[in-house]
C-alpha cells in the first residue's frame, strides 16, 4: 500500500509542473519555505516538509483523483492504531475537556503546561449547552444517539479521529492520532464523548 | 418560515458573538466620525515623526526612500504594494520595503531591525509597526492595485497562492483549511473565504488593525505570521519571501476593495 502510495505520489509531483501556469513548480515553493525560516531550531524544521498526503492534496487542493484517492484512503487506514486494550470507548468526561482544549505544540506552547487538545469545539458543535462552536465541521450533536450507540459507529468515530483520510481523501480535518498529536488513549476518550450515552453531546 | 426558523437558530448560537460585533461596530462608526478616536492613530503619528527625523548611523531621514511612487512619496503608497523594486531586485511589501530603506539608506543593521518587530501586548508600537501603520494610513480612502506588470510581481503571486494552499505541519492546516469558503466559524469568530473577491475586499484593507483584545496594532506581517503560529509551525522570518508573496495573493483578490487601515479588530 505504502509503494502504491509513493508510485501515485511520484506521479502527483510530475503533474504539478504541468498544472502550473507561470513555470511554478514545487521546488519554487520549497525553496521560499526554506529561505523564510531562516533560524529554525532542527527539531523544528521537520515542521516545514511536507509529507505525500500533504504533497498531494496541496497539489489538487484537496480534491484528488480518484486512484490518488484510493491509495491516500488506503495508507491512511494502515496509519490507524488502536489501543492494546482494544478499548475504543474511554472516559467521556476526559475526552470533553480534550474536546473544549486548543492547546499545544504552537511555539508558545513550551515547555508544555498541559496535554495536547483536540480542539473539537473550535469547528464541531457537540453539547448542545456549549453555544461557542465552529461551523468548519458538520454537528455531532447527538451523534452517537443518532447511531443507537453502534459499537461499529464507535470504531468508525476512533478511525475518523485517528485518521479523518481514510473516510475521505484529504479530508479538512487534522490526522490527530496519525500525525501524533493525540494519544491512543485521548482518541478513546473523545470517541467515548461523542458516542457515549452519558455524554453530554448525546442529551 | 423554515428560512426564519434557521435565522432565529443561527442568531442564538451567534448571540456572544453579536454582543461583541455590535460593541466593535458601535466603535467603528464613532471612528468614521473621528478617525483619531482610533488608538492606531498614536502609532501612525508616531511613525509619520520616525519617518521624518534624522536616524541611524547615516543620520538621515526616510524621505528619500522610495516606496514605489518616487522619493519620499507616501500618498497613495501602500494601496500598491507589494511591487517590484529594481533596487532590490525583488518583490517587496511595504513592511520589508521600509527595512530595505532603514538598513540601505539609514545604515541599520538588518538583523537588529527584524529581531524584535512585534510588540507584545499593551505596549506601544514598535517602531516598524508605527512606520508601516502611518504608511498604511495614508493610503486610506484609496483602493488596492496592486501591478503584475514585472514577470516577479506574478511569480510572487502564483508562489502565494500555492502558499495559500499547502497543507503542512502537525494539524495538516493550510491558509486554505479555515479561510477556504463562506460563511464559516472557529467557535464563534467569522472566517473570510480570502479566495473569494467580495470577501477578501471587506477584510485585507482593514489591517494593520488596532486589536482591542492585545491593545496594540498588528501589522499584516504580523497577522500571517500569527496563522502559522496557530498552524504549528516556527515563527517566521519578519518580510520573509513566503509572507510577501502570500500578501501579494492577498491584495490581488481584493484589487479594487477599500483601504481602511488602520482598522479596528477584536
Amino acid at each position: 500500500m505504502r509503494t502504491l502510495l509513493v508510485g501515485v505520489g511520484i506521479a502527483g509531483v510530475a503533474a504539478a509542473s504541468a498544472l502550473a501556469q507561470d513555470g511554478l513548480d514545487r521546488a519554487v515553493v520549497e525553496k521560499a519555505i526554506k529561505d523564510s525560516w531562516q533560524q529554525v531550531a532542527p527539531d523544528w524544521a521537520a515542521r516545514l516538509a511536507q509529507d505525500e498526503t500533504q504533497q498531494a492534496c496541496s497539489l489538487y487542493r484537496n480534491n484528488p483523483p480518484p486512484s490518488l484517492a484510493s491509495a491516500i484512503q488506503a495508507g491512511a487506514q494502515a496509519s490507524i492504531k488502536y489501543p492494546a486494550d482494544g478499548k475504543l470507548m474511554g472516559d467521556w468526561k476526559k475526552g470533553e475537556k480534550l474536546a473544549q482544549s486548543g492547546y499545544g505544540m504552537r511555539f508558545t506552547d513550551y515547555p508544555p503546561r498541559a496535554e495536547n487538545g483536540g480542539n473539537c469545539f473550535a469547528c464541531h458543535q457537540l453539547d448542545p449547552k456549549e453555544l461557542s462552536y465552529g461551523t468548519l465541521g458538520p454537528s455531532l450533536a447527538a451523534y452517537g444517539k443518532d447511531r443507537k450507540f453502534a459499537p461499529a459507529e464507535a470504531k468508525a468515530v476512533y478511525d475518523r479521529i485517528f485518521n479523518p483520510q481514510a473516510a475521505f481523501a484529504c479530508a479538512n480535518m487534522p490526522r490527530m492520532g496519525a500525525n501524533g498529536f493525540l494519544s491512543l488513549e485521548q482518541i478513546a476518550d473523545l470517541t467515548a464523548y461523542v458516542m457515549s450515552p452519558d455524554s453530554p453531546v448525546n442529551k | 418560515m423554515a428560512g426564519l426558523a434557521l435565522l432565529v437558530s443561527a442568531g442564538l448560537a451567534g448571540a456572544a458573538e453579536d454582543a461583541t460585533e455590535r460593541e466593535l461596530e458601535k466603535y467603528r462608526q464613532m471612528l468614521k466620525a473621528d478617525p483619531w478616536s482610533n488608538p492606531a492613530m498614536l502609532d501612525a503619528d508616531r511613525g509619520e515623526s520616525l519617518w521624518r527625523e534624522r536616524r541611524g548611523p547615516n543620520n538621515v531621514s526616510l524621505e528619500a526612500c522610495d516606496l514605489g511612487k518616487g522619493p519620499g512619496k507616501v500618498e497613495g503608497a501602500f494601496a500598491e504594494l507589494p511591487r517590484y523594486f529594481a533596487d532590490a531586485d525583488k518583490v517587496l511589501d511595504l513592511e520589508s520595503r521600509l527595512v530595505w530603506c532603514m538598513e540601505k539608506l539609514q545604515g541599520f543593521e538588518r538583523s537588529a531591525l527584524v529581531r524584535r518587530p512585534y510588540s507584545k501586548a499593551n505596549q506601544s508600537g514598535t517602531e516598524l509597526e508605527a512606520l508601516t501603520t502611518f504608511i498604511a494610513s495614508k493610503s486610506n480612502g484609496a483602493t488596492f492595485a496592486p501591478s503584475l506588470q514585472h514577470p516577479k510581481e506574478r511569480a510572487a503571486l502564483a508562489l502565494g497562492e500555492a502558499l495559500f494552499f499547502r497543507r503542512q505541519g502537525p494539524l495538516d492546516f493550510a491558509c486554505a483549511t479555515c479561510h477556504g469558503d463562506s460563511g464559516r466559524r472557529i467557535r464563534l469568530q467569522s472566517l473570510p473565504y480570502l479566495s473569494r473577491p467580495e470577501e477578501a475586499r471587506l477584510i485585507v484593507g482593514e489591517w494593520p488593525a488596532y486589536r482591542v483584545s492585545q491593545g496594540t496594532v498588528m501589522t499584516p506581517q504580523h497577522r500571517i505570521a500569527d496563522c502559522y503560529w496557530q498552524m504549528r509551525l516556527p515563527l517566521i522570518d519578519y518580510g520573509s519571501d513566503v509572507t510577501v508573496a502570500l500578501t501579494m495573493y492577498l491584495v490581488n483578490q481584493a484589487k479594487g476593495g477599500p483601504i481602511t487601515a488602520p482598522g479596528l479588530k477584536r
